[in-house]
């Protein structure tokens, strides 16, 4: 078969399963568009911002554990796709990204529309091609594929030159099976010797706790890490990115950790002895101050990512290799231990994690005449039966979804914690909502996050993407708001903005259903009517108490025991609980 | 402490970048690069001199075979080397200093490539810190220009750095 570059790109695409490209045209991706527009195995959604591509391709890639793909243009096309590939590199998330670039003989001329992709990509990619000639086109987009969905996975750039994909220069075609690269070989299963040393340490632990994160979501690994976490009857923490990889609702579930963390998460990863952290890499927002994090805990840590491994903490017994492989072998190494776990210690250890929840720093004032942030949340997870797909931006609203919405399943939970991009949540919630067409789709998110994605609204209704929008609405940058009440004594510097759109009418301009919501008692009818409404996009503007604060919280440059928590009923003052 | 880091690198445009690019990054310091193609030409070798403490060193070899290019490494100072660099010398000269530079530059067992009524160029080899030993000796105004290659390296006998 011979095949012009152009075809050679989306006959690679359709040959590697692709179904959906997120895309935008421009010059030098046209004959790229001109092979799209003869075809219709491989669809394509036009977005109305190449940030909005790349930000659907990652949320479909985070559903469904498939690469996201995304094409742009050359130049700015390229320049606005790097807040999201940076937001899936900081993710692990696979993405395979076409950039077109100027033809082969003008570049490094300035030409019109040229950037260095290469180079601006650079940092945030795991890996990146430039094609030089197009008969390795399709190789390469193979290595593309290979990389971005092996080892830790990440987002891979081709940049393709304009003349690469003349139509008149036909090529034979042939898409690789298999492709093997010598600098490139993924650690698959663990050492078998350090696994059993892990069992070892695990059964002999007093107050353990497991410590999972996006690993276990990545690696399809969720189902062996409930299995093991019930099977030692131990208690478990997810971290923002681990959410859903074990049963939120499950007993055993003592939240989240770190910053936003439960008390319960945070003081029980304080007074651990041994700590199992599964694909999760001791971020600064889990770790508060390093030099007392975990001070009595050994660590065994599980990670596909040799450079993951002791790069913030020390730990005592390092595992390289993907979470799946190792759990199943942790698995039977336990089951074959005549060791059990420790029943009396392990049961002391409960007593005190129990004493720990029962203070419940995650409760708020649910009489309050004004719409809590953390309400609209619960009564969301209510209407939707806890089982929907739920997307978020960048802020309060994200911890509180994090915090309220309790996720029982894998990949449920879609937002950006690595990088922490405003605007994630929409183009995100569209992707998704590509993906599964039957589920509930929402995206909670806020008035100054909505805002920098807004315009794919537009592309929401092109392609029927019936998602519902929950706009926290309080006014304020909450997140930036609190840091400065906090720590600025209350300079809210450019945290506010007073000339918000009327977001009903923005909404019905785009061809949505607009709703705005100011009283308590509102919310819940609010939100079964969005949900009645199956097939439209639904924009719901929830007025909520502007001083509103996220807790429990751990400032920076504190401990996991150093928690703020909320103010207490009566009291003026937060209290400090050690 | 110092460590030099020989690295095999698919010979790909962009791969010396993404070496560079990793150290900046990640603030981690670099004192000399120096790359080259192999017997084979489809690979490069580098060797990369750093300094940092063991946490760090190991970072930096981790971060480096994260990269997709890089086929295989190896921490000289972790085992017997030999440490090479070449250095050319550019050094002003007079009637009253020909002789004594010249006698230095025996004793160092450099070579006078270019002789001038004015100057010398001196070639010479050696361990980094015998480079800078007769560096030091040299009368600092007589230096006109000091062009080194950074450090390039080899494991002692049977170990080594090879696909």
């Amino acid at each position: 078969m011979e095949l012009s570059g152009g075809e050679i790109v989306i006959q690679s695409l359709k040959d590697e399963g692709v179904e959906y490209i997120f895309g935008y045209p421009g010059g030098a991706v046209l004959h790229l568009y001109d092979a799209i527009f003869q075809q219709d195995a491989v669809k394509h959604i036009l977005v109305r911002h190449e940030q909005g591509a790349t930000h659907a391709a990652d949320a479909y890639a985070r559903a469904t554990g498939k690469p996201g793909v995304v094409l742009v243009t050359s130049g700015p096309g390229a320049t606005n796709a790097i807040t999201g590939i940076a937001t899936a590199y900081m993710d692990s998330i696979p993405m395979v990204i076409i950039s077109g670039q100027v033809p082969s003989p003008v570049i490094g001329s300035d030409a019109f529309q040229e950037v260095d992709m290469i180079g601006i990509s650079r940092p945030c990619v795991k890996h990146n091609f430039l094609v030089k000639d197009v008969t390795k086109l399709a190789e390469t987009i193979k290595k593309a594929f290979y990389v971005a969905t092996t080892g830790r996975p990440g987002p891979v750039v081709v940049d393709v030159p304009k003349d690469i994909t003349d139509p008149t220069i036909k090529v034979p075609y042939k898409y690789p099976k298999k492709i093997v690269m010598r600098s490139y070989n993924p650690a698959v299963t663990g050492h078998k010797g350090q696994i059993k040393k892990a069992v070892e340490l695990l059964l002999s632990a007093q107050r353990p706790i497991i410590y999972s994160g996006g690993g276990v979501i990545l690696g399809e690994a969720s189902r062996e890490l409930t299995e093991m976490t019930r099977l030692l009857g131990y208690p478990i923490t997810n971290t923002l990115m681990g959410l859903g990889g074990f049963p939120a609702t499950d007993r055993q579930f003592v939240g989240m950790l770190g910053m936003h963390g439960t008390y319960e998460a945070n003081m029980a990863m304080h007074e651990s002895d041994v700590i199992l952290a599964v694909g999760a890499r001791f971020d600064d927002r889990v770790t508060g101050k390093l030099a007392q994090f975990c001070p009595h805990a050994r660590i065994i840590h599980i990670d596909v990512d040799p450079a993951s491994i002791s790069k913030t903490v020390k730990v005592a017994i390092p595992i390289v290799g993907q979470v799946k492989p190792v759990l199943e072998q942790m698995l039977e190494f336990i089951r074959e231990s005549k060791k059990q776990p420790a029943k009396k210690a392990l049961a002391a250890w409960w007593e005190q994690i129990e004493q720990w929840r029962s203070i419940k720093c995650l409760d708020y004032d649910r009489d309050s005449a004004l719409i809590k942030p953390q309400f609209v949340v619960e009564q969301l997870y209510a209407v939707t039966q806890g089982d929907a797909f739920i997307t978020s931006d960048v802020g309060q609203h994200q911890m509180y979804a994090a915090q309220y919405y309790h996720f029982d399943k894998p990949r449920r939970w879609i937002n950006s914690g690595g990088l922490g991009t405003m605007g994630f949540g929409l183009p995100a919630a569209i992707g998704v909502k590509l993906a599964y067409p039957e589920a509930n789709v929402a995206c909670i998110t806020g008035e100054a996050s909505i805002q920098m994605c807004i315009q794919e609204l537009s592309t929401a209704l092109q392609y029927n993407t019936p998602v519902k929008i929950i706009n926290l609405n309080n006014r304020y940058m909450g997140m930036v708001r609190q840091w400065q009440e906090f720590s600025y004594e209350s300079r809210y510097s450019h945290s506010y903005m007073d000339t918000l759109p009327d977001f009903v009418k923005l909404a019905e301009a785009y061809g949505h259903v607009g709703m705005l919501v100011d009283k308590p008692e509102d919310v819940k009818p609010a939100l079964e009517e969005a949900f009645a409404l199956k097939d439209r996009t639904v924009f719901m503007d929830f007025i909520t108490d502007r001083t509103e604060n996220v807790y429990p919280m751990i400032e920076a440059g504190k401990a996991h025991h150093e928690m703020k928590l909320r103010v207490a009923p009566g009291t003026t003052t937060d209290r400090e609980l050690a | 402490m110092r460590h030099i880091i020989s690295i095999l690198i698919e010979n790909e445009s962009g791969a010396l970048s993404r070496v560079a690019g990793l150290f900046s990054a990640r603030g981690y310091n670099i004192e000399s690069l120096t790359v080259a193609p192999t017997e084979d030409a489809s690979l490069s070798r580098m060797t990369l001199v750093t300094w940092g403490n063991d946490n760090i060193i190991e970072q930096i070899t981790k971060q480096l075979n994260k990269l997709i290019d890089v086929v295989k490494l190896i921490d000289l100072a972790e085992s017997a080397h030999i440490e090479r660099e070449l250095m050319l010398l550019k050094i002003r000269t007079t009637d009253l200093t020909r002789a004594e530079v010249k006698r230095v530059v025996e004793i160092f067992r450099g070579k006078i490539i270019d002789v001038t009524p004015t100057t010398y160029v001196v070639e010479m080899t050696g361990p980094s810190d015998k480079l800078d030993a007769f560096v030091k000796t040299l009368d600092e105004d007589s230096i006109i220009e000091v062009v080194r290659s950074g450090a390039t390296g080899i494991c002692r006998g049977e170990k080594g750095l090879h696909l």
